[in-house]
């Protein structure tokens, strides 16, 4: 009954805690670079992202619009597909949905919805001091340009520091995704274009893409 | 730690200074004008104006590729569409 069996028990003390500190270490770097930069340049990513893209352009009708507003228009679908890729992590993502969403439902006269919006994003954390930023005192201008960067980045305006910076970190990777992925489907459109139009005009269904 | 703070108003935030440093360092990383050159005279001012000019300048290019996106997508036809479609899928 209380016979110990021989099981080999090769785990000694060392084994164990290197085992755990690379489980750790490797749980903190997927954390870490699935966020932000590794994640946004990942060719799956780019794919997922491009075809996204492809669906949501094809669904703009670009006939009926006028000429200044069909680039805005591109530009609007391109942004809501990154947002959506990003899969309403941050706080940019989320922001340009919602934003959207904001201007739709203003267009259709519901124009308290504005007034409500900004009240569920307002956190209750105190701001924190932009004087803390580089440890030295007060500096002017580090938070203006804090100030300027919390605008460019969408839905930034009102956070602390450290959340613009965060937003930061995974916002230019994603922009830098963006512009790959788009420069890519104007090369392949660009590129079976121009064969296309070699061809007879109206048929297009035997034009094989260059190769 | 807490000293330095007496100033501030304290409570949930336990933002520190380390914290700070090591985001705008990471900020850093990322924009490849500072990527190159001597990364530890950074000072985090630059490093926020860089930040907003290379922000600035990506979304003059998404403005750019959009446009000439919309320009092609006007002209070509559903067939083709399809087709690249499939092409991107792959």
């Amino acid at each position: 009954m209380a016979s110990t069996s021989v099981v080999s028990n090769p785990a000694p003390t060392s084994t164990d805690r290197s085992r755990d500190s690379k489980r750790k270490k490797k749980k903190k770097l997927q954390k870490e670079y699935l966020q932000s930069h590794f994640k946004w340049k990942s060719q799956a990513q780019q794919q997922i992202y491009s075809s996204k893209l492809h669906q949501a352009l094809a669904r703009v009708n670009l006939a009926s619009t006028s000429v200044p507003r069909r680039g805005k228009a591109v530009r609007e679908a391109a942004d809501r597909v990154l947002a959506a890729t990003a899969k309403g992590k941050t706080r940019w993502s989320r922001a340009i949905l919602a934003n959207r969403r904001l201007k739709l439902k203003f267009s259709k006269q519901h124009k308290r919805q504005r007034v409500a919006q900004p009240a569920l994003t307002r956190s209750k954390k105190p701001r924190v001091s932009v004087l803390r930023l580089k440890g030295k005192k007060n500096l002017p201008a580090v938070q203006r340009k804090l100030r300027f960067l919390a605008r460019l980045v969408p839905g930034c305006r009102k956070e602390p520091v450290p959340v613009i910076l965060e937003e930061a970190i995974d916002y230019i990777p994603a922009l830098e995704m963006q512009v790959r992925a788009m420069a890519a489907l104007l090369n392949l459109l660009s590129g079976s274009g121009a064969a296309a139009s070699d061809s007879s005009s109206g048929a297009g269904t035997s034009s094989a893409p260059p190769s | 730690m807490s000293s330095r703070r007496s100033r501030q108003t304290s409570g949930s935030s336990n933002i520190s200074d380390d914290q700070i440093k090591d985001l705008v360092s990471k900020l850093q990383q990322l924009l490849p004008e500072i990527r190159h050159t001597r990364t530890d005279k950074v000072s985090s001012a630059k490093v926020l104006q860089e930040t907003c000019n290379y922000i600035r300048s990506l979304h003059r290019e998404v403005d750019d590729l959009s446009e000439r996106l919309s320009e092609l997508l006007a002209t070509t036809d559903t067939a083709q569409a399809a087709l690249i479609r499939n092409l991107l899928l792959q």
